[in-house]
């Protein structure tokens, strides 16, 4: 599968997902004008990944900031993770957050409450 | 070019004195008044990131004033209704404040909504006022996950965001500007120290 490649800007992450390679992250900051048209690459690329992914997949979040729109979209690659573990697939997600901002560690709990994905939550 | 009397130039920088006192005496740190752009709200952004950087010790009470204000920036260039008063119109336009008390900050916005509007948005601040930290949070969940995204990008989280990051109520009034308008203001306080 072809990677998917976007750098960040002040206002948009920094998205990899690499097959190959055995990377999928996001990360920085995420309040995008549109969101919708931001993330409708990210959404369909991991659609479609979800249809044959690799044995094991390892997903990062390095979000430094999110707004309340982008909170949302979250939530919906988060249900393809469920989806793929529903079907029997082995995925785990990383939650990272600087170690003294506990409302980004607060949010990755939210997650992991909402959807039956594993979620690791790592300070740095 | 116009011509100025001594007096009338005297008038008009006493009067920016006026305001530049008035300004001091509420320490308002940031006011905005215009159209509130993606740009605009990028370049606050960057604005309060720089300050948040002068001063280490209330990082995490700044972190919230500054999420606060992305969504309350994004609360006015979606949801501002046009407002027509000589020649203006006002579309997308409104204020933004940032000011501090001795234990808050405030953020304070207003922006004109039309008249039909104030009833829902009263009903949705009083309910989100009344509710306790884990009602707020179901209720964010639940927002999250049934609410689409508008055609304007909304979810309908922000207000309830704002009211879980500050543990704060959010204080509001709707000022008549005209028989169909009023100006709506919104006020959000950030404690200093949590």
């Amino acid at each position: 599968m072809e990677p998917l490649r976007i750098d960040r800007t002040d206002d948009s992450p920094q998205v990899i997902f690499d097959v190959e390679n055995d990377l999928f992250e996001i990360s920085g900051r995420s309040l995008p004008e549109d969101v919708n048209t931001f993330y409708e690459p990210v959404l369909s690329w991991l659609e479609e990944y979800s249809r044959n992914p690799a044995p094991k997949t390892t997903f990062d979040f390095r979000l430094t900031y999110f707004n309340t729109a982008s909170s949302k979209v979250i939530l919906d690659i988060l249900t393809i993770f469920e989806e793929m573990i529903e079907d029997g697939q082995e995925l785990l997600v990383r939650w990272f957050y600087p170690k003294e901002d506990e409302d980004m560690l607060e949010a990755g709990e939210e997650y992991a409450e909402m959807v039956e994905v594993p979620f690791e939550m790592v300070s740095y | 070019m116009p011509y100025h009397t001594q007096k009338q130039t005297t008038g008009f920088l006493e009067y920016v004195f006026d305001f530049y006192k008035l300004m001091k005496s509420h320490e308002v740190k940031l006011v905005y008044e215009g159209k509130v752009t993606h740009q605009i709200t990028k370049a606050f952004i960057s604005l309060a990131e720089a300050q948040m950087e002068e001063n280490q010790e209330t990082v995490s009470a700044q972190r919230i004033v500054f999420h606060v204000m992305v969504e309350c920036l994004q609360n006015i260039s979606r949801h501002a209704d046009d407002y027509e008063s000589g020649n203006y119109l006002y579309s997308g336009r409104g204020i933004l404040m940032v000011s501090n008390t001795i234990d808050a900050f405030l953020v304070t916005t207003g922006n004109a909504v039309i008249n039909q509007k104030i009833k829902s948005i009263t009903e949705m601040i009083d309910r989100i006022n009344g509710m306790d930290d884990l009602r707020l949070k179901e209720l964010y969940m639940r927002q999250m996950r049934e609410g689409c995204l508008s055609d304007k990008g909304g979810a309908g989280l922000g207000l309830i965001d704002i009211r879980r990051k500050t543990g704060n109520k959010l204080e509001y009034h709707f000022h008549p500007l005209s028989k169909s308008l009023s100006f709506f203001l919104l006020k959000a306080t950030i404690n200093r120290t949590k």
